[in-house]
């Protein structure tokens, strides 16, 4: 006790490293308890990769390759699992395709265009559509979402039967729960982190450089185009990319509105499946090799959701980097 | 700012086509805004009024029915037992570590490449699906216990592994906010790091660490995928299961699951009462954590 009232006083704030010697026991022991729980975010993904990988080995040993095909037969031990990758494809380009733009053009609202005063309620709606738990969205979307949607399929798909494209993508077969009811459903859980991320972005542009491109006579479209959206733009690609990390893994809202076939179509309005909602829905009943590449499904899906995710970050990380520097 | 509005600083006027690619590109964003609320309303408006006639004191008590399809019999008691003990044992799993993981980051990592690279692998392991901690806690706890291994307890380590992260995240921002001049002031009275740590830092940021640990709740809370596969099934009929290390346990999610795919009415029925308590328990975490926010924080961003 005494060595520590006499040595406090001479450590500077975050250099106490030269008398780390005469640091008491359990000064140190806190330390190094700190360390080992931040250590434990690396030891828990390490241990994700091992144990789920170990648990689905006989599937990759057994399907090599063919795990990358779209034969998915119980009954004769075949289990590709392509036509969950593409349902899983295919959802998130959907979710993408409508959150991405509605996402952005709320993020300019809030920075641009709205007063501090407005944007605050704003800003708290957005955050209750990520509160409403993904499970309510699953009950909303199958009990009375897809019901509804179902006739305005059913309709469009009449209209656009036989023309080439249009037919192709949203002819008939329609069915209530499916691939686009299962696109919709995630745009709406995917857009309050790709608003509020793409907000963060939006928010670093100098206002310098706004008031520059105002002085010269642009309208705010104009500003926004010319300044705030070479500024932001990777880190939006980061945000966007973040977003089709949560559309891919969202799970009980796809299991409930997908459709739950392993099929693969050009037909959106068709039911299908993706990777996460297959697991949800067979995992509980599953044993044996079934059982192994359900998991080798969940080992997939981490690996690719861990690569968009790293990738993501790396670019909101270089993004932010840029902008203290500049 | 008087420079937002480019009337006033815009000495020519422009030609009429610009201001009206303006105007719509300002009614095309306030749409957009309109449609996110479009659903969100709608979800809330449907899950108020199909589940206020079904919840009741007996509802928020009884059992799970054995019988699904009429509409008034049984109720959601297991099912809010266990989401409490199940999130209550994950909270006290994932906050303790979470915040001492944050002072790492933030007291003793600072910039270092270990600190950073935790940091970064932290806001990364946010992003891995909740079906993935499932799968994780099941092939590393489940598997090696049968059948007796199906507990609240494996679903509270499939929940806490969701929340550590966000918590981590969360208390380091908060961690950043303390002034230097208070960690200074006690280093100059002769205390040691860790009791600056505890005695000075964490007191000073409590407010936003206690509102994100509350956040986190929340979310945790309403995840029903970490728990399919680690919870077991509920026993039909039973009494809540108040015991979180033994026994098979239900939750809310896990029951609005359930009755989602039931074709009965009455499943139906009950799906949409669970649906709105369990919102009404997310609702009041967030209230909590926005009071928490506005009572104690002594340091933030504005």
């Amino acid at each position: 006790m005494t060595s520590v009232t006499q040595a406090g006083p001479a450590i500077p704030a975050g250099s106490a490293r030269p008398l780390s010697e005469r640091r008491p026991l359990g000064d140190r022991g806190f330390q190094v308890l700190a360390l080992a729980c931040g250590l434990l975010v690396l030891v828990i993904l390490v241990l994700i990769a091992v144990t789920t990988t170990q648990q689905s080995a006989s599937w990759f040993s057994a399907e090599g390759l063919k795990i990358f095909t779209s034969n998915w037969d119980q009954a004769t031990n075949q289990f590709g699992a392509l036509s969950f990758i593409y349902g899983t494809a295919i959802t998130a380009i959907i979710a993408l395709v409508m959150a991405v733009p509605v996402s952005v053009a709320i993020a300019l609202l809030l920075t641009e265009v709205v007063p501090y005063r407005w944007s605050r309620p704003i800003v708290y709606v957005i955050d209750l559509l990520a509160v409403v738990p993904s499970v309510v969205w699953g009950l909303w979307g199958i009990l009375v979402f897809a019901p509804w949607i179902q006739h305005i399929y059913a309709s469009i798909g009449s209209g656009v039967n036989g023309i080439p494209v249009l037919g192709n993508l949203f002819g008939p077969p329609t069915s209530g729960p499916s691939f686009f009811t299962c696109g919709i459903i995630l745009a709406f859980m995917i857009t309050p982190i790709v608003t509020s991320l793409s907000r963060e972005v939006i928010a670093t542009v100098p206002a310098i450089d706004k008031e520059g491109a105002y002085a010269l006579g642009a309208t705010r479209l104009e500003m926004i185009r010319g300044t705030v959206w070479p500024h932001s733009q990777g880190g939006v690609v980061g945000a966007v990319l973040l977003g089709l990390g949560r559309a891919m893994g969202e799970t009980i809202a796809a299991a409930l509105v997908i459709g739950s076939s392993p099929t693969i179509t050009s037909h959106l309005f068709a039911p299908g499946y993706n990777m996460p909602a297959v697991i949800a829905n067979q995992f509980g009943e599953a044993s044996g090799e079934f059982r192994a590449a359900l998991m080798g499904i969940g080992v997939l899906l981490f690996v690719f959701t861990i690569i968009i995710n790293v990738v993501a970050r790396g670019i909101v990380e270089r993004n932010a980097r840029r902008k203290r520097g500049a | 700012m008087a420079v937002t509005s480019p009337g006033q600083v815009d000495l020519r006027e422009p030609p009429s086509w610009r201001r009206t690619k303006n105007r719509i590109a300002t009614v095309l964003m306030v749409i957009a805004f309109v449609l996110v609320i479009i659903p969100l309303g709608f979800v809330l408006y449907t899950v108020v009024s199909k589940g206020v006639g079904i919840i009741s004191k007996t509802f928020l008590t009884s059992g799970i029915p054995v019988i699904v399809a009429p509409p008034d019999v049984g109720g959601m008691g297991p099912a809010i037992a266990g989401t409490l003990v199940i999130t209550g044992m994950a909270t006290l799993l994932a906050v303790p570590l979470g915040v001492l993981g944050a002072v790492y980051l933030n007291e003793y990592g600072g910039k270092s490449p270990l600190a950073r690279f935790i940091g970064f692998m932290a806001d990364v392991m946010t992003g891995v699906p909740s079906i993935i901690m499932g799968l994780f806690i099941f092939s590393i706890w489940v598997v090696h216990f049968g059948l007796s291994g199906y507990s609240g307890l494996a679903g509270s380590f499939a929940l806490g592994c969701l929340m550590l992260p966000i918590v981590i995240r969360s208390t380091q921002e908060m961690l950043k906010l303390v002034p230097d001049s208070l960690r200074e002031g006690a280093y100059a009275l002769g205390a040691t790091k860790s009791r600056v740590s505890v005695t000075v830092v964490l007191p000073a940021a409590i407010g936003g660490i206690v509102s994100g640990a509350l956040l986190a709740v929340a979310r945790a809370a309403g995840e029903t995928a970490p728990l399919l596969f680690t919870i077991g099934t509920v026993t039909i009929g039973g009494s809540p299961n108040w015991n979180v290390f033994k026994g098979t346990n239900t939750s809310l999610p896990s029951q609005i699951f359930a009755n989602a795919s039931s074709p009965y009415p009455g499943a139906q029925a009950r799906g949409w009462g669970a649906a709105l308590t369990l919102i009404v328990i997310a609702f009041i975490l967030m209230i909590a954590a926005r009071l928490v926010t506005a009572r104690f924080s002594r340091y933030s961003h504005y």
